[in-house]
């Protein structure tokens, strides 16, 4: 697994990919947190800043992680991972966790924004670093989603923009619950929801159900990453 | 060494693998022979773990590849039909990549040195394997098969592609790697097994069609022998001489003419030996028999045979001392 974690963190500054989401991320997250913050000129639109962040992790993680199976599938790479002596669980955490460092990485610099505020004025900070946990949490999930969508194609295109499809409709659960008025359905579309799950950290409490409820949703995927390998294995 | 038990494989309707059998032993070349289609990469992919079986048991070494596939796999070095090659790392980058892939214990920089030495890639290490020639990509391709020191090496149309300077180098290199290993090669360039193979498997649609010796499949192909003998004599005569002979099934001239000499192509009943009866007789008719040289049937001949799609040609049939 160390291998192949490695390899792909490599990768992606072998390639343009890396410098392309960390420079995105960077540019467009520090906009949307200069237009919150520092040009609202006030602390109380932060909550605005991290539904921004979510949009934006929404857009720019599927370009982290659509490579991680389709290009080995379309190159056949895969065939050296598949047949050397490691378990497809470690090919998938091998590759999961090598996107989730570039993440992180990425993520870290992004939050060293969050000292200006302290120059500018008093922000809450256990508000702040509520939202950046769960913020995180989310982009984990996301992640997960992207690294599963690229294990069903050849395609990276096809992979980006199914993970951005899906990522979107997860966000956008919560608008159409809204309008539901039957509490079932409601109830159950708010569950999906990962705006409303967020919603916690925003208020500095550090919901334990939201946090298993998002790395439930990392675990489920990549489980279903190494039984779509399995299985194409036995097809 | 490799033992292959009833594997059967299908994707929807199509039987890509149909019960298969066979055994190599330990330092083994064994050439898998197989038209396009036949189900070769699909075995070769099942034997590597690359794929499952719908039936059937695969070992290495004893070790069943479904029940402990990690163990199995630690014992196989695969060349897939594609080299699986990360072009944006260089050639060391991606050898460490695999040694640490494979879990291997050997001292690193010396076993990649040697690795590297033996399919003579130590002068394109710090290259981008994408800036490679093919042939270069080919050696990579083997050298990753190579690291752990595996007991088990396949090569799934190693030398396709290449030059036939590159050609005769691969196949130099896969002997050699036969002396301290159990090799499966699939092909199908004919005189590849030839020139490297102890034995020979031969699939077809999914089901083995042979599984010989390299020098007796030839015998349990085609029991004739053919021989062109050069006589001195007239033609009309010689022939028919020739055709009344016990044991000749055929007889004809080639053409071929020295100063004196007629070429004849003969072609005798099954294990019947006629060299002795033919010379008594051509000598008792006073027509000195001036050459006679054998000519088995090539690979190319049998395997169309065996796979029963056309008569081999006799301009393919490659002359062989006798």
């Amino acid at each position: 697994m160390a291998a192949i974690y490695l390899r792909e963190l490599k990768s992606y500054f072998l390639t343009p990919i890396g410098y392309i989401f960390c420079g995105m991320f960077l540019v467009v997250s520090g906009l949307a947190f200069a237009q919150c913050t520092l040009l609202a000129q006030s602390t109380s639109s932060i909550g605005e800043y991290f539904v921004w962040m979510m949009i934006i992790f929404a857009v720019l993680i599927p370009l982290l992680t659509m490579k991680l199976f389709s290009e080995d599938r379309k190159t056949r790479t895969d065939q050296i991972l598949l047949t050397s002596p490691v378990s497809v669980f470690g090919i998938v955490m091998g590759k999961y966790l090598a996107a989730l460092t570039v993440f992180a990485a990425s993520f870290v610099v992004n939050s060293f924004n969050f000292v200006l505020l302290y120059r500018y004025g008093s922000p809450n900070s256990l508000s702040i670093i509520m939202s950046i946990i769960g913020v995180f949490l989310l982009g984990a999930a996301f992640i997960a989603i992207g690294l599963f969508l690229s294990s069903l194609t050849e395609n990276q295109l096809i992979a980006a923009v199914s993970a951005m499809g899906v990522n979107a409709a997860m966000l956008l659960i919560s608008l159409v619950a809204n309008n539901v008025e039957a509490t079932g359905p409601r109830t159950i579309l708010k569950w999906f929801s990962v705006m409303d799950r967020f919603t916690p950290f925003t208020n500095q409490m550090l919901d334990v159900s939201a946090i298993v409820y998002y790395l439930s949703l990392a675990a489920i995927f990549l489980f279903l990453t190494d039984r779509v390998i399995e299985k194409r294995r036995w097809a | 060494m490799i033992e292959i038990t009833d594997v059967r494989k299908s994707f929807g309707d199509k039987h890509a693998v149909d019960g298969i059998s066979f055994r190599v032993e330990e330092g083994e070349i064994m050439g898998f022979l197989g038209p396009n289609g036949a189900g070769k990469s699909t075995t070769l992919n099942i034997i590597t773990g690359y794929l499952s079986a719908d039936s059937g048991t695969v070992r290495i070494d004893g070790t069943d590849i479904l029940t402990d596939p990690l163990k199995a796999k630690k014992d196989i070095g695969f060349l897939p039909e594609i080299p699986p090659l990360y072009l944006e790392m260089t050639v060391i980058e991606y050898l460490n990549f695999v040694y640490d892939l494979k879990g291997c214990k050997l001292p690193r920089k010396q076993h990649l040195k040697e690795i590297c030495e033996v399919v003579k890639i130590w002068d394109v290490g710090k290259r981008l394997i994408k800036n490679l020639s093919k042939g270069y990509r080919q050696r990579v391709g083997i050298a990753q098969a190579l690291i752990g020191n595996p007991k088990v090496l396949i090569f799934d149309e190693p030398t396709i592609g290449l030059d036939p300077r590159q050609i005769i180098e691969i196949r130099n290199l896969i002997r050699m790697l036969g002396k301290e290993h159990t090799i499966i090669l699939s092909t199908h360039i004919l005189p590849e097994v030839q020139a490297v193979c102890d034995k020979i498997v031969v699939i077809n649609k999914g089901t083995i069609v042979a599984n010989e010796k390299t020098e007796d499949l030839i015998n349990a192909v085609d029991g004739t022998r053919k021989l062109i003998a050069k006589i001195v004599g007239p033609e009309d005569e010689v022939l028919k001489t020739l055709r009344s002979l016990g044991g000749i099934k055929t007889a004809d001239s080639i053409g071929k003419r020295d100063t004196d000499s007629i070429s004849y192509l003969i072609e005798s009943q099954d294990r019947v030996d006629i060299r002795k009866p033919l010379f008594y007789t051509l000598a008792s008719k006073g027509w000195p028999l001036i050459g006679l040289e054998g000519v088995e049937l090539s690979l190319e001949d049998i395997f169309i045979r065996l796979v029963g799609k056309e008569k081999p040609d006799n301009k393919k049939q490659r002359k062989a001392g006798n």
